[in-house]
């Protein structure tokens, strides 16, 4: 396919790689914020192929993996409300809360329907008048604009049967927050494309600005992230950090306008707590007043226990970069894709499933 | 989550777009990208095309993509 083929090429990806050992004279710790990076990364081998001098750190770009278990308690709560659908992305219903999941909940009777897109959740809403149709808000600036856009469609076709529970996060704040806590010290960070490609490249400066770190936004292809990785090497080489953008044909430096105008046309951003991390002011995105006859959240009184933490899983170090999937006693023998216990193991894009499925090597 | 794919737009009907994704023709939403036109790719993201991809860009990143690794197999 156009645009994916071209970013594939062996042998442009062979001289890269030499170049990167090349430019690489010390030992540095990258971390790739987005789980589809991690997906590529692994898929394509990139990190065995890397001079060992470079440790490649997963960080917590997985929306349905930093979704705490309370938030999905609340999904669960509003699935077994009378007359309610739950339109969700995939992803979400094997999510386990606190004693179910989604999935549960439709196999003991609530109406849980798997959607492509938000386009589909208003269809069903159309479809379906006399039923709530209840659409869960999960993912970052890239995904927020799209059920933004969706509110706005049904405002402006006047459906009263449609509602969003906004677990939406933003990127930045919770970049500054792993940088904040000092947790892990890194060298370099490869920015989310997809993120990028609505907000644009600046709100990614402060990394290098105000912390020092080298930075790069990257697409995801395996050229993609090598043409990235030696941006950073050279940054942290020449001691020059500053943010650059390597997936200049999507990414520009003032983002999608249009998509940042719908998305606070319908929502301002609020404090929201982030699985294995807590809560980060100004991290997430809640319904404005004038949409509030769409916020699930105040259209239904939502009945729920105090949430419990999955006993052994360390899915919120992992989301941290502190750990690895090796580290966790649960991972492979109990945790498999298949009987996933936390949610990086559920997401197609979690650390957990990408190293099971594509083998990151064995590091314990 | 925020996996997006190329496509390329076949036809414009007001805020709908019916786009080709390998081999496949489906519509999506543009009301994220109204300046989208027929032949454009565009960055398809659960049914709304997000992005329009900028082709001299795209070439001008293979051509350093290129010279990076020429320079260094001793092709230059």
């Amino acid at each position: 396919m156009k645009y994916i083929d071209e970013y594939r090429d062996t042998d442009l990806g062979k001289g890269l790689i030499k170049r990167i050992a090349d430019l690489s004279k010390r030992p540095v710790k990258l971390m790739e914020f987005c789980g589809g990076h991690t997906v590529s990364i692994l898929k394509h081998g990139i990190r065995q192929l890397l001079p060992p001098g470079i440790e490649m750190l997963s960080g917590p770009g997985c929306p349905v993996c930093v979704t705490p278990v309370a938030d999905i308690d609340k999904a669960v709560a509003l699935a077994r409300e009378p007359e309610t659908v739950i339109a969700t992305f995939g992803d979400m219903i094997r999510v386990p809360g606190s004693n179910s999941t989604l999935q549960k909940a439709k196999a003991e009777g609530s109406d849980v329907r798997v959607v492509y897109s938000t386009q589909d959740a208003l269809e069903i809403a159309r479809l379906n008048p006399l039923k709530k149709i209840i659409f869960i808000g999960v993912g970052f600036e890239t995904t927020a604009p799209t059920v933004a856009a969706s509110v706005v469609q049904a405002s402006k076709e006047g459906l009263t049967n449609y509602y969003i529970l906004s677990l939406h996060k933003l990127c930045p704040p919770v970049m500054k927050a792993l940088l904040l806590s000092h947790e892990i010290r890194l060298d370099g960070i490869i920015c989310p494309g997809h993120v990028c490609a609505i907000t644009g490249a600046r709100p990614f400066e402060f990394i290098g600005r105000e912390y020092d770190i080298a930075a790069a936004i990257s697409g995801f292809e395996p050229l993609d992230i090598l043409l990235s990785v030696e941006m950073l090497i050279k940054q942290i080489e020449n001691g020059r950090h500053a943010l650059e953008n390597a997936y200049t044909r999507v990414v520009r430096d003032e983002g999608n306008i249009q998509a940042i105008r719908i998305m606070y046309e319908v929502f301002e951003t609020s404090a929201s707590c982030w699985r294995g991390i807590g809560m980060v002011s100004e991290s997430g995105l809640r319904l404005r007043d004038r949409y509030s006859a769409f916020d699930a959240e105040k259209a239904f009184e939502i009945k729920q226990a105090e949430a419990r933490e999955t006993p052994g899983c360390i899915c919120g170090d992992i989301l941290r970069g502190v750990k690895k999937p090796h580290d966790c006693r649960l991972f492979r023998d109990v945790c498999d894709p298949q009987h996933p216990v936390g949610p990086c193991m559920v997401s197609a894009e979690g650390t957990c499933s990408a190293y099971y499925l594509y083998g990151g090597e064995d590091e314990r | 989550m925020c996996l997006a794919i190329p496509a390329l737009v076949k036809s414009v009907d007001g805020a709908k777009a019916q786009v080709e994704v390998g081999g496949a023709v489906r519509s999506v939403s543009l009301m994220l990208t109204p300046e989208v036109k027929a032949g454009d790719y565009v960055l398809l993201h659960t049914g709304y095309a997000i992005s329009v991809i900028d082709k001299d860009e795209a070439l001008k990143t293979l051509a350093m993509l290129q010279e990076l690794a020429d320079i260094e197999s001793g092709q230059v």
